[in-house]
């Protein structure tokens, strides 16, 4: 049966773990994820979960133990945040090239220097490249079921890449939420134990695994890891699917529009914000003015197809961004506009950078950007919410 | 009657609100290593470099230039500062977390490589910044957030003893264990600290100061009794003294 409870984002994703029953979870404390990770070890020392849970001196520990465990046949978990996520970074494409259905959440936080523990997106996209399926949240119900669905996803053998689950720091891992928790016989019977992957080992069926590749045979892994990386939408929309029919409610596929079908003008979110950005379009909706919204849930591999039929025929769009590559612009922006112009969009398309840091990105900083969207006025890239001139 | 001045605060610390809880003993360790940079007139020439954790902040306190390091990476920052400038004084101030945890690496190198600088080491047994997980100098059977039915030694091992595995080192010329949890013990860590600069000062190599200290909000204890619990649980675990004074000759 399932239950309701007030959960922060945290605990959501803490009891998402636990009803996936993994056999291991390795990680490392760090500012804004330790409270799923203290949830979790509860849960494990309490007897409520059958895994071990290690207790590793570092975040690149946690993910060489992940590669491990994994490895040999394991359902593994790990989360961290920010400089955490960095220092993992050595271990990632080790785990996406060696194609282990690892899951993380990624508790979406700014980077050092300046030294900062409030919430932006630079940590996922500084790892964009690293062969992850990068996933965003909106909120705690979301991120909850996406643990379940993110090991289903993973775990396909046609996949068989790891999952990067990202939360919103504080916004999303330390604000409460009514969420339904789902019962363990319906979370088994859609989630079932793993099954042993073809190309990973167990005690009867011995291998050398993460074996070097030279220049005659490098480029076909990778272009290979590449391919398989697009089959991800068609199957995170049929686990979707399936999990709707299970559970009774859906999230959809790469992306997701809002009162998109007739807009004039568009924007996209990632994460967190679009709960924000929903509200504004319901009261720009209601002044008369065509206002719509998509919200991007996958940005590795990237939704092109869906994304232009959501945008349509919108006349501008404006990607909003929680994240700067410094020296060009917002990488949402760079891969929505790519995107967008390899499919012959003609509209306008608008950078808006916001959020940094923790900086917030309020209802009036919304509306301004749809203001500059309909009147087309300003620079591409536009920065909201300054607290001066620069 | 002529006024006599007796006390004022040091020089080398900043007049600022703490940001430190009731009873931590970070407070107490800035406060000696700023008096002792007085006594020893360094605080122009002093380089600080700060951890990840707690003490993050301590620019805000000592008034000495200083540099944060990614977690765990201060002495190896402190050794690209300390080749590039010989002569300044460089200390790298860092808790259980940065030091033994996610930076052991960096800590053993740089004193195998017998660095010139001074270390100062808090060990308060948990992770204060993060809010109370486990440290790998957690005491055994210690309750903290991530092990809330206390530190099952044989799941997750005992807890490290920084003092004793350095002393392993041919290179390190001062080693010592102090602690803060009474009036004589913060005496004796203030010389121990001021001993650990002097060292740098005269070019002697790698100091290490190990400081048994208190977190009495993750503890959930209140300070009179942390700094008794320093006393009675960490201290016999984690005995106090001088483990090296000379370089050792191999």
């Amino acid at each position: 049966m399932s239950e309701f409870a007030f959960l922060n984002g945290n605990e959501a994703v803490a009891w998402g773990v636990r009803l996936s029953r993994p056999h291991v979870i390795a990680a490392y404390p760090i500012t804004p994820q330790t409270k799923a990770v203290e949830k979790l070890s509860s849960f494990v020392q309490n007897g409520e979960m059958d895994c071990k849970y290690l207790h590793v001196e570092s975040e690149h520990s946690a993910m060489a133990c992940s590669i491990g465990s994994s490895s040999v046949g394991a359902r593994t978990f790990t989360a961290t945040s920010s400089q955490g996520l960095l220092y993992m970074s050595e271990g990632l494409p080790y785990a996406s090239g060696a194609r282990l259905p690892i899951v993380m959440m990624n508790a979406n936080r700014s980077i050092a220097t300046p030294w900062n523990i409030y919430g932006d997106q630079m940590d996922a996209m500084h790892v964009l490249n690293s062969g992850w399926v990068q996933l965003f949240v909106e909120d705690a119900q979301e991120a909850l079921d996406m643990v379940i669905q993110s090991f289903k996803l993973a775990e396909n053998h046609d996949i068989l890449t790891p999952v990067m689950i990202n939360v919103d720091g504080f916004v999303l891992t330390h604000t409460y939420e009514k969420v339904e928790i789902p019962g363990q016989e319906l979370v088994d019977s859609f989630l079932p134990a793993i099954e042993k992957a073809p190309h990973l080992m167990n005690d009867q069926d011995p291998m050398s695994l993460c074996i070097s590749a030279g220049n005659q045979h490098y480029m076909e892994f990778k272009i290979k890891q590449h391919r398989d990386m697009f089959k991800v939408f068609e199957q995170l929309e049929s686990i979707d699917r399936d999990f709707e029919k299970s559970f009774g409610r859906s999230h959809g596929g790469a992306a997701a529009g809002y009162r998109n079908e007739d807009a004039d003008v568009i924007l996209v979110t990632t994460g967190s914000v679009t709960g924000t950005a929903r509200v504004v379009v319901d009261s720009l909706r209601e002044q008369g003015i065509k206002a719509g919204l998509v919200k991007l849930r996958l940005l590795r591999p990237f939704p092109s197809d869906d994304l232009f039929e959501l945008i349509g025929k919108a006349g501008a769009v404006g990607i909003l961004d929680k994240n700067i590559s410094f020296g060009f612009e917002g990488t949402v922006y760079t891969n929505v506009n790519s995107s967008l112009l390899q499919k012959g969009y003609r509209g306008r398309t608008f950078n808006f950078i916001a959020g940094l840091g923790g900086r917030d990105i309020t209802k009036e900083n919304i509306e301004e950007m749809f203001s500059a969207l309909l009147e087309q006025k300003g620079e591409t890239v536009q920065y909201f919410n300054m607290g001066c001139a620069l | 009657m002529s006024e006599e001045l007796i006390y004022t605060r040091p020089e080398s610390l900043r007049e600022r609100k703490t940001h430190y809880c009731p009873g931590c003993g970070h407070g107490i360790v800035h406060k000696l290593l700023a008096e002792v940079m007085d006594e020893l007139g360094i605080r122009e020439e002093t380089i600080i470099i700060a951890p990840v954790g707690c003490s993050v902040l301590i620019y805000d306190y000592i008034n000495a230039d200083g540099i944060e390091a990614a977690h765990g990476r201060a002495p190896a920052v402190a050794t690209g500062v300390k080749r590039v400038h010989p002569d300044k004084i460089v200390i790298s101030y860092q808790g259980d977390g940065d030091l033994l945890a996610i930076g052991t690496g960096e800590t053993i190198h740089a004193a195998n490589r017998g660095e010139n600088i001074s270390v100062i080491f808090v060990n308060n047994a948990i992770y204060g910044m993060t809010g109370g997980q486990m440290a790998p100098t957690t005491m055994s059977d210690q309750i903290t957030k991530t092990t809330p039915y206390g530190r099952n030694v044989q799941d997750v091992g005992y807890p490290i003893r920084a003092c004793e595995m350095l002393n392993t080192l041919a290179a390190p010329v001062y080693i010592e264990r102090t602690s803060i949890h009474d009036v004589k013990n913060i005496r004796k860590t203030k010389k121990a600290i001021k001993k650990a600069l002097q060292n740098q000062m005269d070019g002697k190599g790698y100091s290490f100061v190990e400081v048994l200290s208190t977190c009495p909000t993750n503890w959930g204890v209140a300070p009179v009794k942390a700094a008794k619990w320093v006393e009675t649980a960490m201290v016999p675990y984690y005995p106090l003294g001088v483990f090296r004074e000379e370089k050792e000759t191999v």
